[in-house]
């Protein structure tokens, strides 16, 4: 289907759950509502026409000074449609909640525990929501973060070094 | 004797059974070994904790991470030209189709368009990298399973292959040699003549790896009907490259999203049935012969050009001219301190590297460096089916599971 098609489909059938559609360098990308995130990508999987079988990535973007701060970003693909579709939606950083979509796509469980480790935000009905590249017992945060510093904490600097000059 | 352990069960044998009275009672229970980190045929550091009934694999967990190096953060502190060295070091034995996917999804993000003769050079290059690649899969995933010949057979003409990528850039392993916009240097024509000769020497030796695996039977035994995956698991699994055409899918980016010179090529997916271990390989296999074939088409339809696209807001100058002119200096100066200037937006760009579709996620707002990198890593997501994958196989059988995937940890923990 092409992409216009894909848009004005989503357009009929989902108006009031559509934020935004933007189509740019060739690519679809639609943004939900978070509680019919679900929803939607039931319909992308289940209807014949969509027919998007096949999971790409999930991933997720901090915004920090936007009121609804995680973007969380699932990219889908019709292997036998041959079309390609970025859902995303939008996540609050005090209720970091968003449903899961394993029960749809069983790639999804390794992607979405991905972005709890490296982005905090947790998945519901996901079946083993763990750390999965950190340790289980990392305090820290989250990494991917934009208030996780990305030049060292400056512990760097409060080391005492030798004064070769003063022996 | 009452067990106290919860996950303990008795088995008695039938009481009508003449021998009942004589046989003790059985005591089954499930035992949780940790295999690796520290495992030959885990192919780096990786942990797998499975939980056994006998020696029967009940379920098992990849313990990931050991090698997870921060690269995504670390992309958003430098420009984009200085991630392409970072890239050698996702999949460090195929560090060509690395640089190519993402200088690929660069070029998406900044709408450039590679000349002819370095898309030829860029599709060249990167399948001698499939060669090296499933010559190294197939010789190491023999060699876990117990078929040490043939091992040394791939790895000498790998070698061939990783002098050759030695005179071409002066790295084996880590050859940052794509650019944004064009390759780094052209083939010599020592490299062409070294690259034909390899061609015509290479395709009886595939034979020769044949012949030692599918005449070993114990090879044959431990791969037929191993880790079979059904297609619509695979495909909801986002499986991709070989572990998922295995399966009969036919899905390769080359044909799928053709790029590069590849549309100019003609040249077959070889697809699996069982979706088990032994098509697996076989299609590693004859990907070796059509690499070849790839090649050889390359290297006829090449015609002369430039090698980088004429883009200097973006694109590096010669090398030459950056030591003989100022202006040239300054532009290299500018474009590796400051960056170019992307324009906002997202992308997401995949590329079929031997394992699978790598992929690139690029959020731009503007400026020299990304705000958001994610890598669609293949070994991490083939990872996510190997509970699936593994359930009901014995716990030898682990490490041909693990052999399948073609799994680098480097790739994988990123």
């Amino acid at each position: 289907m092409v992409l216009q098609e894909l848009a004005s489909r989503l357009q009929n059938d989902f108006s009031a759950a559509l934020v935004r559609t933007v189509e740019w360098r060739g690519e679809l990308s639609v943004t939900v509502m978070r509680g019919r995130l679900h929803e939607v990508a039931q319909f992308l999987r289940n209807d014949p026409a969509m027919d998007f079988d096949y999971i790409v990535h999930v991933s997720s973007v901090d915004w920090p000074d936007d009121e609804e701060r995680f973007e969380v970003v699932y990219e889908f693909y019709s292997i036998r449609k041959r079309h390609q579709i970025r859902l995303k939606t939008r996540v609050p950083e005090s209720d970091c909640v968003v449903d899961s979509l394993t029960d749809l796509w069983k790639g999804a469980d390794f992607m979405e525990r991905e972005v709890y480790d490296m982005m905090g935000i947790r998945f519901r009905n996901h079946p083993d929501l763990r750390r999965i590249l950190l340790p289980d017992d990392y305090t820290e945060g989250y990494p991917l973060r934009k208030d996780f510093p990305l030049r060292g904490k400056g512990w760097r600097d409060t080391f005492e070094f030798l004064d070769e000059t003063a022996r | 004797m009452a067990f106290e352990d919860q996950r303990t069960t008795v088995y008695k044998i039938d009481p009508a059974h003449p021998e009942s009275e004589t046989l003790p009672t059985l005591r089954t229970e499930e035992l949780l070994l940790n295999m690796g980190p520290q495992h030959p045929a885990t192919h780096g550091v990786l942990k797998v904790i499975l939980e056994l009934e006998g020696e029967r694999l009940v379920k098992s967990t990849p313990v990931l991470g050991y090698l997870h190096r921060g690269v995504e953060k670390l992309a958003e502190d430098g420009t984009y030209h200085q991630f392409i060295p970072h890239t050698d070091r996702l999949d460090y034995v195929c560090a060509m189709y690395n640089n190519f996917a993402y200088c690929r999804a660069v070029e998406k993000l900044m709408n450039i368009t590679v000349p002819d003769r370095a898309e030829y050079l860029r599709t060249i290059v990167a399948e001698v990298q499939r060669i090296v690649g499933h010559q190294f899969w197939l010789g190491t995933q023999a060699l876990d399973i117990g078929a040490m010949t043939v091992f040394f057979y791939c790895f000498r003409d790998r070698e061939i292959l990783m002098d050759w990528f030695d005179e071409l850039c002066g790295a084996r392993l880590t050859t940052s040699w794509y650019r944004i916009g064009g390759v780094e240097r052209d083939l010599t024509p020592s490299l062409l003549d070294k690259l034909k000769q390899f061609l015509d020497y290479f395709p009886p030796k595939i034979d020769e790896y044949q012949v030692f695996l599918e005449t070993n039977r114990i090879w044959v035994g431990r791969t037929k009907g191993v880790a079979i995956i059904s297609a619509e698991d695979a495909v909801s699994f986002g499986l991709s490259g070989p572990t998922l055409r295995g399966s009969g899918v036919d899905y390769d980016l080359r044909k799928a999203q053709p790029y590069s010179a590849y549309p100019k090529c003609e040249f077959s997916v070889p697809l699996g049935k069982n979706g088990d271990t032994y098509d697996r390989y076989w299609i590693r296999v004859l990907e070796l012969y059509e690499s070849v074939k790839i090649i050889r088409q390359c290297l006829e339809q090449m015609q002369d050009g430039p090698i980088m696209a004429d883009v200097p807001s973006v694109t590096l100058p010669p090398k030459q001219r950056v030591f003989t002119n100022l202006e040239s200096m300054i532009q290299q100066f500018k474009l590796f301190s400051q960056g170019f200037d992307a324009p906002p937006g997202e992308i997401y760009c995949g590329t079929e590297a031997h394992k699978g579709e790598l992929g690139f996620y690029i959020v731009s707002t503007g400026g020299g460096k990304p705000y958001r990198l994610k890598i669609r890593a293949p070994s991490f997501i083939h990872m996510g089916a190997f509970d699936h994958m593994s359930r009901g196989y014995m716990i030898s059988d682990a490490v041909t599971i693990f052999g399948t995937y073609d799994i680098v940890m480097g790739e994988c923990d990123r």
